[in-house]
């Protein structure tokens, strides 16, 4: 038993924090955002030079062969500047198939997923706000030589950056991922309040895929596969709300009104205290979601629960305080808080809002 | 990061776990004599004062084990492990680490054993949250001090037999948090009258305490004179933690899930209202929040660093929870849920009205919300102070 973090650990956090102040400052982080593609080849190839991508892939696979937990380092640390990089994305698509994946499958993408070389992506739900088996509705039809896909799918994470689409649909044997690469689907940006994480549908409509293009999946994986999601959100819930603590408390200190820094006011600094707390608290549930994913597969969904559920709606509250708390300034375009406000509103439902979390907690505590 | 046991912890866990099926009946069978057995055998044990040095009687037991204790006697709902809370909290660890040798070998052992009780003198009816402004004078003299002035809200003052007091002897000061004084008194000494008081839910667990002239003898003194203040300081991080100890939510989660179970709401189960099931994962969340919070201050004191002002964190939870869920189950039983201890219609026995009425112990006990923020936001987000 050891809740801290390991000395390989602390110099990733510094190395991914360094980073981003070098090489992805917010300057940067708005550049990318506002740009067609949304995405950053160059920045891209940098990360995955430095490993980050292939983290959870196994060593034979080409990764580094560690767990989420080192992941979660990388997701709040580049969160922490609001990274738009599709770095859960890719671990997400990379559990998706060492998850699905039969053994030629894994040898084959799995490298390239590794080095960056195949950015990917993945699609589960096609209801908004609906966590459930019956919420894919995409559908995959056995045809001569592979399947035909019907449907869209709607609010996929990174899509128009990704290579490769690996996409929940209802296939003849029961669920699948249907493996896609992006020439062959028709991928439509949905602008979203976050121009951070953008979101597009892909439309699946008579797409022929090969039979190998197809990974079975059961009722279970899927919901492993939704709580790794929740697991890599809450981790960027954790780095971006951390970030705009700290840029709050900082203007707390430095803007005076009244003679005095307003964080001299209690109804200041007791909301920044509040903030501190409902942070610290979602990290801690956070790390051991993250941890869970490795070693305690069992306890995986209520302790992912316990976390995201916690992460949902703290963390909008806090990217509200983090606005609200700076006055005037904090609604400009201009300044970065409202950025941070805007990731918590799209983390909030993304892999299950407070509510299913919530309901879910109930169930697994014999309710 | 790693929540997994070695397996020296988890035969330590099957050790207390099998102690506690052969020594701990149900609630229903523990006749008079339970309470001084039990507190034999968990002292035989080693388990009281586990974290402590062997040299003063404790077992030098590690902080996981000592965590995996209190879980397990939590779970298995057992009494505590002593009788004084206060001396086992924070006044015994405020004698090991401030006291002269003579102080742990006078005062330890009888914290241990169970033959004192300790209650703890800080505030005064002019100074509460603002504790290092107090006024009770001590005064050296010879070989004693005279200490005159009062304290209020001692909690458990009309059957402790010692006080941990905090006074003033310096008033010529030019911060309020120098010229202050600990002292270890005999509740006994000539000069000392309590007058207990009777909080809303009727008890009278606290009290008020005249000091008259009372002379208390210089190697009494806990600490340096003038040094008081730090060894409060650590004593209230010590407190706070013991409020913000994530086990004592154990027991009351649980009632409460009981409860939902066996309660109707408009004719249906109370726990298939899906209002009712969120309420209870939210405060399951806050609970779980505080128990990694407390796992991640542990990693942290088993590095050698003492806790300070993060305690506030899981102190200012254990707050809000306390009055949250009693209130939850106080309303969610509707006219029942009023009637109190003995009442032929008391949910529970009345345990629910009763610490519906109690929240104030552990919200203003040990500082309240507002101060318990005023130091996140000072000492550990750096905002100037009020
Ligand atoms: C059940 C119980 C048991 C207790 N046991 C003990 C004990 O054993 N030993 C002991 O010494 N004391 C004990 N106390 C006393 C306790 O520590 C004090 O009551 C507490 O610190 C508050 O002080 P006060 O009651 O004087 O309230 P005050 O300090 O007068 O506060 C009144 C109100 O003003 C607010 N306030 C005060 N200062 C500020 C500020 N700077 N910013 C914002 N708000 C502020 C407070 O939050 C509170 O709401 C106990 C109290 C209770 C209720």
């Amino acid at each position: 038993m050891n809740f801290g973090f390991t000395e390989e650990q602390s110099l990733l956090r510094d190395q991914v924090e360094r980073f981003i102040k070098e090489a992805c400052p917010m300057p940067k982080v708005r550049e990318i955002a506002a740009s067609e593609s949304r995405f950053d080849s160059e920045l891209w190839q940098q990360i995955a030079d430095l490993g980050w991508l292939g983290l959870t892939i196994p060593e034979a696979h080409g990764g580094l062969g560690l767990k989420w937990i080192d992941l979660t380092v990388v997701l709040e640390a580049a969160a922490e500047g609001l990274c738009p990089l599709p770095i859960a994305s890719q671990a997400l698509a990379s559990a998706a198939v060492l998850t699905c994946g039969n053994d030629k499958q894994k040898t084959e993408w799995l490298p390239a997923m590794a080095a960056g070389s195949a950015i990917c992506t993945i699609g589960l739900y096609d209801e908004a706000n609906w966590i459930d088996a019956k919420a894919v509705t995409a559908e995959a039809h056995a045809s001569d030589d592979g399947y035909v896909l019907k449907g869209t799918k709607p609010f996929v994470n990174d899509a128009a950056a990704a290579d490769y689409l690996l996409l929940a649909v209802n296939a003849p044997n029961g669920l699948a991922l249907a493996a896609v690469a992006k020439d062959n689907v028709k991928i439509t940006h949905q602008p979203t309040m976050d121009t951070t994480k953008p979101m597009a549908s892909v439309d699946l409509e008579g797409v022929k895929i090969g039979a190998d293009y197809l990974l079975p999946m059961s009722e279970d994986q899927l919901a492993f596969l939704t709580d790794c999601g929740a697991v890599a959100t809450t981790a960027e819930m954790v780095g971006a709300g951390a970030a705009i603590l700290q840029m709050t408390s900082n203007y707390a200190k430095e803007r005076i009104q009244f003679g005095k820094p307003i964080g001299q006011y209690q109804g200041v600094k007791h909301r920044l205290a509040d903030m501190y707390v409902d942070l610290e608290s979602y990290r801690s549930l956070s790390y051991y979601a993250a941890w869970s994913v490795d070693d305690d597969i069992d306890g995986l969904a209520k302790a992912v629960s316990l976390a995201k559920g916690y992460a949902s709606d703290a963390f909008a509250q806090i990217g509200i305080d983090g606005v609200g708390l700076h006055g005037a300034i904090g609604f400009t375009a201009e300044y970065d808080a409202q950025l941070y406000l805007k990731r918590s509103k799209w983390a909030r439902p993304m892999y299950g809002d407070s509510d299913y979390h919530m309901d879910r907690i109930a169930t697994l505590g014999g309710l | 990061m790693d929540f997994d046991y070695t397996a020296s912890e988890q035969s330590f866990r099957e050790e207390v776990r099998s102690f506690i099926s052969e020594n701990l009946p149900p609630k229903k069978e523990r006749d008079k004599n339970f309470l001084a057995n039990w507190l034999e055998k968990v002292r035989a044990k080693g388990w009281v004062g586990f974290a402590w040095p062997k040299e003063f009687g404790g077992s030098e037991g590690g902080l996981i084990e000592q965590t995996i204790l209190r879980e397990e006697m939590a779970l298995a709902k057992a009494p505590p492990l002593g009788t004084s809370m206060m001396g086992l909290a924070w006044v015994g660890p405020g004698i090991m680490q401030y006291g002269t040798e003579e102080q742990k070998r006078k005062f330890i052992p009888d914290i241990l054993d169970s033959k004192v009780t300790w209650c703890t003198g800080y505030s005064e009816p002019n100074h509460g949250s603002d504790l290092a402004a107090i006024q009770c004078k001590a005064e050296l003299n010879g070989d004693h001090y005279l200490v005159n002035g009062q304290k209020i809200w001692t909690t458990g003052a009309p059957w402790s037999q010692w006080i941990i007091l905090l006074t003033r002897t310096q008033f010529d000061v030019e911060s309020k948090h120098d010229g202050i004084t600990c002292f270890l008194v005999p509740m006994d000494a000539p000069g000392v009258e309590v007058r207990p008081i009777q909080n809303m839910a009727g008890d009278k667990h606290f009290a008020e305490i005249f000091f008259t002239d009372v002379q208390v003898p210089v190697e009494n003194r806990l600490g340096a004179e003038g040094e008081g203040w730090n060894v409060t300081v650590s004593a209230l991080a010590n407190e706070r933690s013991s409020i913000g100890e994530v086990t004592q939510m154990f027991e009351k989660l649980e009632n409460l899930k009981e409860l939902v179970k066996t309660t109707s709401k408009q004719g249906q189960p109370a726990s298939e209202d899906p209002k009712v099931r969120r309420t209870i994962a939210r405060f399951e969340m806050k609970v779980a929040a505080m128990k990694f919070n407390g796992l991640r201050y542990l990693t942290k004191q088993i590095k050698g660093e003492p806790l300070t002002s993060e305690t506030s964190v899981n102190k200012l939870h254990r707050a809000s929870l306390e009055i949250e869920i009693d209130d939850f189950a106080v309303q969610l039983t509707g006219q029942a849920g009023l009637q109190l201890r003995g009442g032929e219609s008391a949910v529970d026995g009345g345990t629910w009205s009763k610490s519906a009425l109690n929240w104030p112990n552990v919200v203003i006990g040990g500082g309240t919300p507002n101060i318990q923020r005023n130091i996140i936001a000072e000492r550990l987000l750096g905002q100037p102070k009020d």
